[in-house]
């Protein structure tokens, strides 16, 4: 019998062959955390240890709050800060950098075939280079600081199959919310899920790394697409070391399938309070939107903003709409200034900020207030998520946020292509 | 690992992280007191302030989905909180849960049975759960991690095994001041 992608990364850094199910010692490739870094060094002290295991398997990007919006969160950022010239890490990002999963991608860590954990539960997202990549908690994180090794459980693998081609105006972000509507917010826990599938195939970079991202909203530990030419043509140039193509086996024991068509789809979006309470839009078309935000480590690449620019061009943002834009990096925003996207939507009357996860979280910039309504091109809605448990978070792709920011309502965004 | 007493706090499904605790306190709230005043603050209000050692929260599916914060069982951990008891977990919840050293009962059946604030009592030893509609048996957590769990949690048991001696308990660790 095959082996899956999963059996065979962790088997790699197990040092034997594994199957799904057993629990492994491992050390991984690179391991990220980011503002929680000033947590994890102080749970760190706390083991005893004094020197790190090895300072180069560490990745630290400073992002959910950033710059920081009050004293403590400054604080927070100056212990990162004195901890990275400790210890000498030298992969270190501070706050102009971006989002950590995307600088991750862009930076050239995330490599196909590595294992690579990260003190955030989106770390699913290095699959979509063909990765392992998982979020762990930050202990976990302290531990390996001290002794390099985490243990893992070897996950089974669901397989997600895309049928057919979208139509116009359905995007990635589209197909993975109704993927995580019909598998449902606990379908994959403790699973691996692949993607695969004619559309997969036709998607750019930025449409993978939506999938992968996501996957830990349907419980998933990690989320993978195969690499292929346009996987290789993104990670060769920018890769920080050798790295080998990992694949799973034609015979590989999939734990379950999935076939969804996607050909007459229809773009979608996800209602609150729950990622997988997912509709399609014209369901939900009408509904008034107070704040629409476009950014995240879920969307917000350039290949986002091509869109959201070519929607809002010429267009001006509903005036009872805020509507807020935060590039997934510092690459981005300047790609997309020298593009001239960001002209076309500040015109509009986008407020565009530094690339950071601001809004996503709820920490600082742009917290809905009591009864608002937020239309988000980020990967959770819960409730509280943005700062306010008395506001309703929405879900959609960077299309349907444009488009809903000059109605007002939630909207169709084949209105405006 | 001994008997846990306490009254039941039950909950729905998807239980998440954010509504456990909240994300705007994940870099500012520190102190394991301050920590525990917001345990569950989005989801119920009362809960911080009238929980009492050794209470059970029993929840559906899906318990502690979404971020990997840590703080989410810490918080419940310092609020006294005896077991969380739900039909199932999230992966990195029930991870976090027993790094925390937080007993984490995955009992369907029990759960379904409980009323909300009946008193009931876990032998996580038997791996029993009795409770007014009866007694409900739960599996052990695997051996690779039973270790972790009744050392008191991933850094003791990490001191433990790198020869270091147990930290002081007054310490304020070893869970680590911040989660």
């Amino acid at each position: 019998m095959g082996k899956t992608f999963a059996e065979k990364i962790l088997g790699r850094k197990a040092g034997r062959p594994v199957t799904a199910g057993e629990i492994v010692e491992v050390v991984p490739d690179y391991a990220m955390s980011h503002d929680n870094t000033a947590a994890i060094a102080k749970t760190f002290a706390s083991i005893g240890v004094e020197r790190l295991y090895d300072p180069e398997l560490h990745v630290i990007i400073l992002d959910h709050a950033s710059p920081p919006p009050n004293e403590k969160f400054a604080e927070n950022h100056r212990e990162v800060r004195e901890f990275v010239k400790k210890h000498g890490i030298r992969n270190f990002f501070d706050v102009h950098r971006g989002v950590c999963h995307q600088v991750m991608l862009e930076e050239g860590f995330a490599l196909p075939g590595l294992l690579i954990v990260g003190s955030d539960s989106h770390s699913t997202t290095y699959g979509a280079v063909g990765a392992f990549g998982t979020g762990i908690g930050r202990s976990e994180m302290a531990v390996i600081m001290a002794t390099g090794r985490i243990w893992l459980r070897v996950p089974e693998t669901i397989r997600v199959l895309f049928r057919g081609v979208p139509p116009m105006g359905v995007y990635p972000k589209d197909l993975m919310l109704y993927a995580i509507g019909k598998i449902g917010a606990e379908g994959a826990n403790y699973m691996a899920v692949e993607f695969a599938g004619e559309a997969v195939a036709n998607m750019d970079m930025a449409g993978r790394i939506v999938l992968a991202n996501m996957a830990v909203e349907m419980g998933a530990k990690t989320g993978y697409v195969e690499p292929d030419e346009v996987t290789l043509a993104y990670v060769r140039p920018r890769a920080r070391r050798e790295f080998e193509v990992v694949r799973s086996d034609p015979d590989a024991p999939f734990a379950q399938v999935h076939e969804l068509e996607v050909r007459d789809l229809e773009p979608q979006v996800a209602c609150p309070h729950s990622v997988d309470n997912v509709k399609p839009v014209s369901e939900v078309a009408g509904t008034r939107v107070d704040q629409v935000f476009f950014g995240s480590c879920t969307n917000a690449r350039l290949e986002d903003f091509a869109v959201v620019a070519r929607i809002l061009r010429g267009k001006k943002i509903h005036p009872d709409v805020r509507m807020l834009v935060v590039p997934a990096s510092q690459q981005v925003y300047l790609d997309a200034l020298r593009a001239g996207y960001l002209e076309i939507l500040a015109e509009a009357g986008a407020v565009i900020l530094n690339a950071n996860c601001g809004p996503c979280m709820g920490s600082h910039q742009g917290i809905p207030a009591r009864g608002e309504v937020s239309l988000s091109t980020s990967n959770r809605n819960f409730k509280g998520r943005q700062g306010n448990r008395e506001a309703e978070i929405y879900l959609c792709s960077p299309a349907t946020a444009a488009a809903s920011a000059i109605r007002g309502v939630i909207t169709d965004p084949r209105e405006f292509l | 690992m001994g008997i846990i007493r306490g009254r039941v706090w039950k909950y729905g499904d998807n239980v998440n992280t954010d509504v456990i605790f909240p994300g705007k306190y994940t870099y500012t709230v520190t102190d394991p007191k301050e920590m525990a005043s917001h345990a569950l603050e989005d989801l119920d209000p009362q809960f911080a302030g009238q929980v009492q050692p050794g209470d059970l929260v029993v929840a559906g599916r899906n318990f502690g989905c979404g971020s990997s914060r840590e703080q989410a069982a810490f918080c419940l951990k310092y609020a006294g909180v005896g077991a969380v008891v739900a039909k199932s977990f999230s992966r990195l919840y029930f991870r976090n849960a027993i790094n925390a050293g937080l007993p984490v009962i995955q009992a369907p059946d029990a759960v379904e049975a409980m009323e909300a604030g009946e008193i009931v009592e876990v032998d996580l030893e038997r791996g029993e759960l009795r409770c007014r509609a009866g007694c409900f048996s739960f599996p052990p957590l695997p051996k690779e991690v039973l270790g972790i769990f009744e050392a008191g949690g991933l850094i003791p048991y990490t001191r433990k095994r790198l020869g270091l001696p147990p930290l002081p308990p007054d310490s304020g660790l070893p869970i680590g001041e911040g989660g």
